[in-house]
């Protein structure tokens, strides 16, 4: 039990740098793109830069400065955060799973700030178990280009030509894309899992009824298709991954 | 028309309850799940997250404003990004896939109009 707990320290730290810079990659124009709409929404360019730096998640602080340029109630931004965030919970309870036993509440307390959608999907299409020095080195370059990119937008938005600033507009989900079709391909579980929870999405977008739901849109979608995925598709028990 | 003390306290309230939201669950959660239906759901999350959200997301991804050639040309970024992914490259690999995609769509479409 206990020698499979050596790891070195730094090739973990590394390993997981690395593992991050495709995210970050991808964080730089994005938040580049909300620094431009927070400028234009009327949030000092400061204040745009010290939301990324403090909240590091896209949808959630889009909805934030909609909410701030409105003059909301506090009430109102807490809520919308809790409602649009709340699937970080469901990423976090699924990472807990992940965590190496060394993983100590400390390490739990710092790194669970750094947990984004692509941080979670990268980590946990990791195999084998997640140090917190894999961790910290995964969020490094994230974070550094989600606070660096919000600043160039506010400062300087508006000098990249709109074809580019279009073309960036997609890598994001490119990025989503590689992370779901490759075990989609191995396993019927996660095909079927994955078609359902698009399809639900779709759902939730276009039927009019169900507008009202818009923002537990995918929350809802995931729980729904995660439970029939796990009652169709049992996962094999038996030491953590299926995977390879 | 936002004062300072507003904004100060707004963005506090964020960052706290988007902390919160991700923390509570990590820190509480310290053993190993036995239920063989919760180890599945958990093992499902983050495939269903990450679809749900790129889809219908990613064909209004592309241009400030919706149009059918916004759409048009996210459609060629995605269809250029599944088959990266079904080749199994890399993250950054089929990003660029899709950027190029949507790229060469626009082109070609300034091109005709």
């Amino acid at each position: 039990m206990k020698e499979k707990e050596n790891y070195s320290t730094r090739a973990e730290y590394f390993k997981g740098f690395r593992d991050g810079l495709p995210i970050g990659l991808g964080y730089l124009s994005v938040s580049f793109a909300f620094g431009i709409t927070a400028v234009n929404m009327g949030i000092p360019p400061l204040a745009a830069i010290l939301i990324s730096m403090t909240c590091l998640t896209s949808a959630g602080q889009v909805a934030g400065i909609g909410a701030i340029a409105a003059c909301g109630s506090y009430v109102e931004i807490a809520l919308a955060q809790l409602i649009i965030n709340l699937r970080y919970s469901l990423m976090s309870l699924s990472l807990s799973q992940k965590l190496c036993a060394k993983y100590s509440l400390f390490h739990r307390l710092t790194t669970s700030f750094g947990v984004t959608d692509e941080v979670f999907a990268v980590a946990s299409a990791r195999p084998g178990e997640v140090t917190p020095p894999y961790m910290y080195g995964l969020i490094t370059l994230p974070y550094v280009m989600w606070s660096s990119g919000t600043a160039l937008g506010a400062l300087l938005g508006g000098i990249l030509p709109d074809i580019v600033k279009s073309a960036l507009g997609i890598a994001i989900y490119g990025m989503f894309i590689a992370i779901v079709v490759p075990p989609a391909r191995r396993f019927r579980g996660v095909l079927v899992v994955s078609l359902l929870a698009a399809a639900l999405s779709c759902a939730f977008r276009f039927l009019p009824f169900l507008e009202p739901l818009g923002g537990f849109s995918v929350i809802i979608c995931t729980v729904l298709a995660a439970a029939a995925g796990a009652l169709i598709f049992p996962k094999p028990v038996e030491d953590g991954e299926a995977d390879d | 028309m936002t004062d300072t003390l507003y904004l100060c306290l707004s963005i506090l309230t964020m960052a706290l309850v988007t902390y919160l939201v991700r923390m509570l669950p990590l820190a509480a959660f310290r053993k190993k799940v036995k239920s063989q239906f919760l180890l599945s759901f958990l093992y499902y999350v983050p495939y269903a997250v990450l679809s749900a959200m790129t889809i219908p997301g990613i064909f209004f991804s592309t241009g400030t404003e919706v149009t059918a050639a916004t759409v048009i040309s996210a459609s060629v970024g995605f269809a250029a990004a599944l088959v990266a992914a079904f080749f199994n490259r890399g993250l950054l690999t089929v990003a660029i896939s899709a950027c190029c995609g949507v790229l060469a769509a626009e082109l070609v479409m300034m091109l005709i109009v």
